[in-house]
């Protein structure tokens, strides 16, 4: 299949298992190059799944088209080299490592240290409070400051595409808001599109220009998050009004 | 950055109370701090890949094994001298490391304790059977080392401060080794893989890295182990030994590297101790005292004291934190564990 016009990412009937259970069975997914897309879907649906398979964390079928070249062996190494950044699934904090480390861990790719540092400068203007605190260690940051230093550690990658698994995980609503309207500046900033996957799909839908809806790992629905917000049979199942 | 100070002025102090210990101790003290050097670099060796890299090893007396008879193998069979034993002793250490790490990635915490526990418990009889090259029961007599004749030091201060001196360069290797990118990659490892691996950290490379240097310096303790007691026999290389290393480790303090020399020194001399406090059973009070610094310094000596340090001079603890943690409506909402 031709690459469609302006995606940086396409899949294609991305297939992927733990043992008998089948997470993904056939998903197709595309973003738009500078664009936010939103995987919405209930607890195991495969919203993890499918990041993972996108990163080559868990083995897969199926294949991936990024920024106009196909990943054959898809491995996470690879993922981080060619500019995908990936927060996992609760936030992967380094607990024991300082601030600053968990900052230069997420540079582990970059070679040249002046990008370094102009990468460090760049993330520290969105969270200037990560230069005060580069010394705590990391796992005495509360959890939304944790999920704020695993965006901030992700774009020390200067990413091209930055995944991100639920955001929202474990922490207040005010909060979440602040990450999502900071994912938001981001994008529109520095130009990184984002795939997010997210239960929370109000907050979701209200900053994502695209959106998939992923049921038993197959997409359900898709379309621009407007469209979905305003679809009774999303409203109903993952917005509950 | 930290002021480096304090550690600067500790890693002084430490030196000068090594250097001149032969000078101001009883002959026996000396002899002991043969022994504690070459644990010390071997419980180095545990915290390198256990602390920093979270792989548990229960059988690093096997590589001690390894290097001690490499040494006393080539020395007493075909003559040899030490300074090409030892690195010989660390080579072929080195690369046993490297073959079981291969295997060790297929392994991940209780599981990877047993197997390495296996090669430690394995040891004793391997090294039994093959009669002709190990002496078998018997084990292995060695000459005792000499100073070069020129040198004015005797045997013992000699081998003393060979010891020590090469206790140093190995600390400072393995301090330049984990210091900056590769040893951040080896703590992010140990602290979360799925991140680390997500941030272009290759896990095999890394992990097989740790367990190779782990075992050269394992390899070299052994060594020094085998020249202090001039022999070498199945007997000195339990699965015992294998469990010593981690207690020192663990005791010393498994997150830094003075945890290696206080590791030593308490698995050196502990057992004294509780032989003094009590004849009968030197092992209750030696399990005891294992048991009340558990309890009381969960991160070992060092952590302790550290922490005792910063006390005293008033270092200002870690700020708290922004917010208030996760609101509990909030977490029970989304924090149902999900396999996707």
């Amino acid at each position: 299949m031709a690459p469609s016009e302006g995606a940086l990412l396409e899949a294609r009937d991305l297939h992927a298992r733990y043992g008998e259970i089948e997470a993904i069975r056939g998903v197709d997914l595309t973003v738009a190059r500078g664009s936010i897309v939103a995987l919405l879907g209930a607890n195991g649906a495969g919203k993890t799944s499918t990041l993972r398979a996108l990163t080559g964390t868990i083995k897969t079928t199926g294949t991936v088209v990024f920024a106009g070249r196909t990943l054959q062996r898809r491995t996470p190494e690879d993922a981080a080299r060619i500019g995908i950044g990936h927060v996992p699934e609760g936030r992967g904090t380094l607990s024991s490592l300082s601030v600053w480390e968990n900052l230069m861990l997420g540079a582990y790719c970059v070679s040249k240290r002046a990008s370094v540092r102009a990468r460090c400068d760049r993330v520290i203007g969105y969270f200037p409070w990560l230069a005060e605190r580069k010394h705590q260690p990391a796992g005495t940051l509360s959890g939304g400051e944790q999920q704020m230093l695993a965006i901030a550690r992700a774009l020390m990658l200067e990413p091209q595409l930055l995944l991100l698994d639920e955001p929202s995980l474990g922490l207040g609503p005010k909060i979440v808001r602040d990450i999502f309207a900071l994912l938001r500046t981001i994008n529109q900033q520095d130009g990184v599109s984002i795939l997010v996957a997210e239960q929370n799909a109000t907050v979701a839908l209200a900053v994502a220009d695209h959106a998939y809806v992923l049921e038993t790992g197959r997409v359900a629905v898709s379309g621009p998050s407007s469209e979905l917000a305003g679809n009774d049979r999303v409203r109903r199942s993952y917005l509950g009004y | 950055m930290r002021s480096n100070g304090p550690r600067l002025a500790a890693i002084a102090l430490a030196i000068v109370v090594i250097a001149v210990l032969p000078a101001i101790a009883p002959s026996f003290i000396v002899f002991d701090f043969i022994f504690v050097a070459a644990y010390a670099i071997a419980i180095l060796g545990l915290i390198v890949l256990t602390g920093m890299n979270g792989q548990i090893s229960l059988g690093h007396g096997a590589f001690m094994a390894l290097g001690g008879y490499v040494a006393a193998v080539l020395a007493h069979n075909a003559g040899w001298p030490y300074w090409i034993g030892v690195p010989l002793a660390a080579v072929a250490s080195g690369a046993f490391g490297i073959l079981i790490g291969l295997i060790a990635l297929r392994l991940a915490g209780v599981y990877l304790a047993l197997a390495t526990f296996s090669l430690a418990v394995a040891t004793p009889s391997f090294l039994k059977h093959f009669k002709s090259v190990t002496g078998g029961f018997g084990g292995l007599s060695l000459d005792t080392v000499k100073a070069p004749g020129w040198f004015p030091l005797d045997a013992q201060n000699w081998l003393y401060y060979v010891a020590w001196a090469v206790t140093g360069v190995v600390f400072l290797l393995s301090a330049l080794l984990v210091q900056g990118k590769f040893g951040r990659a080896l703590r992010a490892l140990r602290d979360n893989p799925i991140a680390a691996v997500s941030f272009g950290v290759n896990p095999y490379y890394y992990k097989t890295l740790a367990f190779g240097w782990s075992a050269v310096l394992a390899g070299i303790g052994g060594a020094f182990l085998a020249m202090a007691t001039a022999y070498v026999s199945p007997d000195t290389f339990t699965f015992a030994l294998s469990i010593t290393l981690l207690i020192g480790a663990v005791l010393g303090g498994i997150l830094t590297f003075w945890g290696a020399l206080v590791g030593a020194i308490v698995v050196e001399f502990l057992p004294f101790v509780a032989q003094k406090i009590n004849a009968g059973a030197p092992g209750v009070v030696y399990g005891v005292a294992l048991i009340l610094m558990m309890l009381f310094v969960p991160d070992g000596i060092v952590g302790g004291l550290q922490r005792l340090v910063r006390g005293l001079i008033g270092q200002p603890q870690l700020q708290p934190a922004l917010e208030p943690t996760v609101p509990p409506a909030a977490s029970i909402a989304v924090d149902q564990p999900s396999r996707e």
